[in-house]
């Protein structure tokens, strides 16, 4: 029997989230401020909702681990955002941001969630408009779009380089002016340990002070995990260094099932590794890649200059496989095609890298038009690499960047836990197996301003959740679990530092939980993880203690639950048999190595339940496409 | 392939806490020039933790210059003697063999030190929730194209607002004046439209949280513009003067 | 007028005194020096000058006034942002990066503006003491100005102060100039770098105008016989 329940509102895929928002429940705008709300993380979802929170009236506790609300990773998004505005005239609409959107994550969202996040993608624009965010404008002072992978229509807002800065600089403003107002109260260098379920309900959280290390107690109606995804399990990604997925991991192990985590995004355009005391991998926006040629030479081991290179000699293999998309050909498609140059050995000098060549571009439209268009980003790759991308070709190579799993929710964003809401990247989400370029920024804000605050005063208005206290015995167990998981932790006193482990399990996840995964590479992983786990649990060695701040604490519990984590995606990994999205089984492709879908076994959302550490419980959730045919998503 | 690494000695303010007196320490390192700096940093401090001595305390996160956590003072300068970077985006590279580097904190009133190379920039966020925002809520836009904005007045409202809020300016201001920062807040509101009904108002509140934290006063010697990561141009300053006056002597709104 | 207060008394309030007194003392410079340059013209064409001063006496008295509340304020709330500015910063770094994200002008204000002051009192007390105070009845009738001037530049250590003040002048009138346009709110990208042209070459005039007379005095002209 299943537990999952998606509550897909009835009718046709237009009405359903008009029709349910007329049929939720509502709460009384006198009794809003009885209701407390937690809000977890303040990136673009969380400082969105949380301000929505605010303004609706509700008293809102809102933490981030960051010193302030507005150093969020969201801020990193460099591309743009989505919008169905069809400001360009080129027959875009909801329906068709639907389907790009579904078709992109290779048919393994849910379709009522990926309408709905199409229907609202215009208000979002008009909300960060009037907020003051500075969208790149035509000469006429009207805004300005561009194009980006997966999409034949120009439908991305963007604000130079730095759209995903300015879309949270605009949410953190409006959460700001709660803070001022007094709605909202923000916590900040305070890290989410657990969550505290009181009756079946989640009724708060247990947090870590980061400065005084005390272990704090905060008591809510409800709460709402804004806490981004897990691509740091992997060691190196794109991820700022603080990214982890320990709010969501101690959610799940509270109960909240954990959906396709399996399904992780490795971004096509990203600066090669430079040597082994690389923290972290730096992303160059995929926008480059509307100008710019990916390619490779023809031969192995080819170690002329890139300038040297003839024309004819180079494989812009991109163009040649996918002609109609080209180098805009989706990110997983993209990040896999690199891979194998790569490992034909016809990457840069036959290592990992390959070519992004802006030359064509700069003879075409000129240098200044280039340099207005991606100014700044030649600027980031020239600080980074020493090289200048005007006159030498930028060296890219995939990446880990996103994770489409993540918390399972129903329509209501709410996740197997009543009252514990999951929203942003921290949810299995819409995205199904491969998320789109410049629809994670739409996901988030969608999620923030326009869908919780809804389904939120639904679930407040029929569940009715009573009040609960800190002193309430359940978090004091939940406070005691967490302390004594501190304590455990220090007094290990072993011989290995966090980042030796956490790189070795990066390592065995890049290799066999990455772009490529086979039977055997996984069976291989799920074994290597544990044995690394048992070696973490017996000797990694954290000095200091837990009384102030302990920036190796902190990693090191974060670590502990990529284990956790990393076992459960491999798992994941391993049970899905087929390619799809950011998941690709060497076993099943097509004979031109296309991924091969298994619609019939497969069309479903793997959401696990957690039982012990080591041990989980398979529930699916059957998609159903009522509105879009799945098909062998071609881009050729 | 990696290139000939290159040695240094680091000397490092270390600080155990905010109510205890600091000092510099000293390490030798050895480090690739493709490193960057804090990746260097994350190298010692693995060495440390190593041999069990506490790591040294610093803050990064996003590693491309843009959330603006990290902040070191570095020979002297915010962020490094390089022009227009974060701390994060400083490559060793830019370094000498046999270098001596000496690095410090953030150093302010306004910005106390947490622990060694850490410091508390919650000011900002104060001045911030003084009015640093447009009042609108959730779903009461109107459509996005109907207010027109010229080309350039977005153009400078985005130079103004890809401030990162990093503090370098506070930072590299003899006077640790916090004004390149909240002027560049004010610019970008204040150039938009949306931004101009509040525009008074807002001036006047952000300036006066400002003055209660302790930062000091702009004496013009644009330190701030030459040190910021983002180049935020101290033009920014002169119109925050020029609205903070017209504010106080020409508005009709009551005294904040 | 609680709002004056508050704005007086705020970090902008107190920079925009400094700029306004300042330019009032840029303007006052001015007319000074040109005064001044009438010492070149020998003894008639000096004492002839502070004369006619001495004629519109009421009128000076109320310019005197208002260069002496300039004066006060610029000095006071000088003194005031310093001492403030220095607590914004309780620990100072090891190594600082100044000398080479600002100009040397910039960076001492307060040590040029200090100098100044002390030439001042001293100024003061040589020139406008005599001249006003002590026995004035006797200096008009006697036509003694301009031999006292020349006198005190006669004093090799009274024209080394006098010479380093102006200098320190320049300093202090070079960011000066530029800087009271950058707190009255006027920088624009056209005008700016002409402004700060032409601050320099006020700041250059001003204290080669002023230190040029010491500085003739003392080497070329031959005494008063």
């Amino acid at each position: 029997m299943t537990k999952l329940e998606s509550k897909v509102p009835a009718g046709h895929i237009s009405e359903k989230w008009t029709n349910h928002k007329f049929n939720m429940k509502l709460v009384n705008p006198s009794n809003k401020r009885k209701y407390t709300i937690i809000v977890v993380g303040t990136g673009l979802a969380g400082a969105s909702a949380a301000a929505s929170f605010g303004e609706l009236g509700y008293n809102v506790l809102a933490f981030t681990f960051h010193d302030s609300a507005r150093r969020a990773h969201s801020i990193a998004a460099q591309g743009g955002i989505n919008a169905s505005k069809n400001y360009q005239n080129d027959g875009d609409s909801t329906f068709r941001l639907f389907y790009d959107t579904a078709k992109g994550g290779d048919f393994r969202a849910r379709e009522a969630n990926v309408y709905r996040l199409a229907e609202v993608s215009g208000n979002i624009i008009d909300q960060c408009v009037a907020q003051g965010v500075p969208f790149a404008r035509e000469y006429g002072g009207l805004l300005d779009n561009r194009s980006f992978g997966g999409a034949q229509v120009s439908r991305t807002f963007y604000a130079r380089g730095q759209t995903g800065q300015q879309l949270l600089l605009g949410a953190v403003s409006a959460l700001n002016r709660q803070i001022d107002k007094g709605t909202v109260k923000l916590f900040t260098r305070r890290e989410m340990l657990d969550v505290v379920i009181v009756d079946g309900q989640a009724k708060g959280i247990i947090v870590r002070n980061l400065v005084t290390g005390e272990i704090e107690k905060y008591a809510a109606h409800a709460v709402v995990l804004a806490t981004g995804g897990y691509s740091n399990v992997f060691f190196l990604s794109t991820n700022a260094m603080n990214c982890n997925a320990t709010a969501i991991w101690r959610a799940h192990k509270k109960g909240a099932f954990f959906g396709n985590p399996c399904f992780t995004q490795i971004h096509p355009t990203c600066l090669p590794l430079h040597g082994e005391s690389q923290s972290k991998l730096t992303l160059m926006s995929e926008s480059l890649r509307n100008d710019g040629r990916v390619w490779v030479s023809k031969k192995k081991n080819d170690m002329r200059h890139p300038n040297d290179i003839p024309e004819e000699e180079r494989d812009y293999y991109l163009e040649r496989k996918y002609p109609s998309y080209g180098n805009l050909a989706p990110r997983d498609i993209s990040s896999r095609a690199a891979k194998e140059v790569c490992d034909e050995g016809r990457g840069v000098n036959g290592g990992d890298a390959v070519y992004l060549d802006f030359s064509d571009a700069i003879k075409r439209l000129g240098k200044k038009v280039i340099e207005e268009r991606y100014g700044n980003l030649f600027e980031i790759y020239e600080t980074i690499t020493g090289e200048n991308p005007y006159e030498v070709p930028m060296k890219i190579y995939p990446a880990p960047h996103y994770t489409m799993g993540g918390l399972w929710v129903d329509y209501n964003l709410m996740s197997t836990v009543p009252g514990l809401f999951v929203i942003g990247e921290a949810n299995f989400s819409d995205h199904g197996a491969n998320r789109l370029g410049a629809s994670a920024l739409m996901q988030g804000l969608a999620d923030g301003y326009f869908v919780i605050p809804y389904t939120m005063g639904d679930y407040l208005a029929t569940y009715k959740p009573a009040a609960v206290k800190t002193d309430h015995p359940e978090f004091e167990k939940a406070a005691k679990e967490v302390k004594d998981l501190t304590n455990k932790l220090l007094s290990i006193k072993g011989k290995r530092t966090v980042d030796d482990l956490h790189k070795q399990l990066g390592r065995i996840m890049w290799n066999k939980v990455g772009m490529a995964r086979s039977e055997q590479g996984l069976k291989e992983a799920i074994q290597e993880i544990r044995q690394l786990r048992e070696e973490f649990w017996k000797n990694v060695n954290i000095p200091g203690s837990g009384e102030d701040v302990n920036q190796t604490l902190e990693r090191a519990g974060r670590l502990a639950d990529y284990f956790e984590l990393g076992e459960l995606m491999a798992i994941d990994a391993l049970h899905r048999n087929e390619s799809c999205g950011g998941h690709f089984r060497v076993e099943y492709q097509y004979e031109d190595g296309e991924a091969k879908r298994d619609d019939e076994n497969f069309s479903y959302v793997a959401a696990w339940e957690f039982k012990d550490v080591g041990n989980w419980e398979l529930h699916k959730e059957q998609l159903v496409f009522e509105y879009v045919k799945p098909s062998v998503r071609s881009y050729k | 392939m990696e290139a000939k690494k290159l040695n240094l000695k680091l000397k490092i303010w270390r600080q155990k806490n905010s109510n205890s007196v600091g000092s510099f320490v000293d390490y030798d390192v050895q480090v690739s020039p493709d490193a960057s700096f804090l990746e260097m940093l994350d190298e010692l401090n693995n060495r440390l933790e190593a041999n069990n001595e506490e790591p040294i305390v610093f803050e990064s996160d996003c590693r491309e210059g843009i959330c603006g956590t990290c902040g070191l003072v570095i020979n002297g300068h915010p962020h490094g003697p390089l022009p227009k970077i974060a701390t994060c985006q400083l490559h060793m590279r830019n370094f000498k063999d046999g270098e001596t580097i000496w690095v410090e904190p953030f150093r302010a009133k306004a910005f106390p030190v947490i622990k060694d190379l850490m410091v508390d920039r919650s000011g900002f966020d104060k001045i911030l929730q003084a009015g640093g925002y447009i009042s609108v809520n959730t779903g009461g836009a109107p459509d996005a194209n109907s207010i027109p904005v010229p080309k350039d007045a977005a153009s400078e409202a985005f130079d103004a607002a890809a401030c990162i809020g990093c503090g370098a300016c506070v930072a590299a201001c003899k006077n640790a004046s916090a004004m390149l920062f909240v002027s560049a807040k004010i610019s970008h509101l204040g150039l938009l439209p949306q931004g101009q009904p509040e525009r008074y108002i807002r001036v006047q509140r952000m300036i006066k949280v400002m003055d209660e934290l302790g930062f000091g006063s702009c004496t013009n010697t644009y330190a701030c513009e030459a040190e910021c990561p983002k180049g935020i141009s101290v033009t920014n300053i002169a119109r925050m003067n020029r609205d903070y006056v017209r504010a106080k002597f020409t508005s009709k709104i009551a005294e904040v | 007028m609680g709002w004056f207060n508050t704005f007086i008394n705020s970090s902008l309030g107190k920079k925009f005194i400094m700029a306004l007194t300042g330019s009032f003392l840029i303007i006052f410079l001015i007319i000074h020096l040109i005064g001044n340059i009438t010492l070149y013209f020998g003894p008639d064409a000096f004492n002839g000058y502070v004369k006619t001063l001495d004629v519109i006496k009421p009128l000076i008295r109320i310019i005197e006034l208002v260069l002496l509340s300039a004066f006060i304020f610029h000095i006071f709330n000088g003194v005031r942002l310093w001492l403030e500015n220095k607590q914004a910063r309780p620990v100072t770094y090891k190594v600082n990066g100044s000398p080479e994200n600002t100009t040397l002008f910039s960076r001492t204000m307060f040590v040029s503006g200090s100098v100044i002051f002390i030439f001042l009192v001293l100024h003061l007390g040589t020139f406008f003491w005599r001249f006003n105070v002590h026995d004035p009845q006797q200096l008009a009738d006697s036509h003694q100005y301009y031999d006292i001037v020349v006198g005190f530049f006669q004093i090799w250590w009274y024209v080394l102060l006098y010479v380093i003040a102006m200098i320190l002048l320049g300093f202090h009138l070079n960011h000066g100039f530029q800087s009271a346009f950058q707190t009255f709110g006027w920088n624009h990208k056209k005008y700016t770098p002409l402004i700060k042209k032409i601050g320099t070459a006020y700041a250059i005039i001003m204290a080669v105008g002023f230190a040029s007379m010491p500085i003739y005095f003392f080497f070329f002209y031959g005494g008063n016989q």
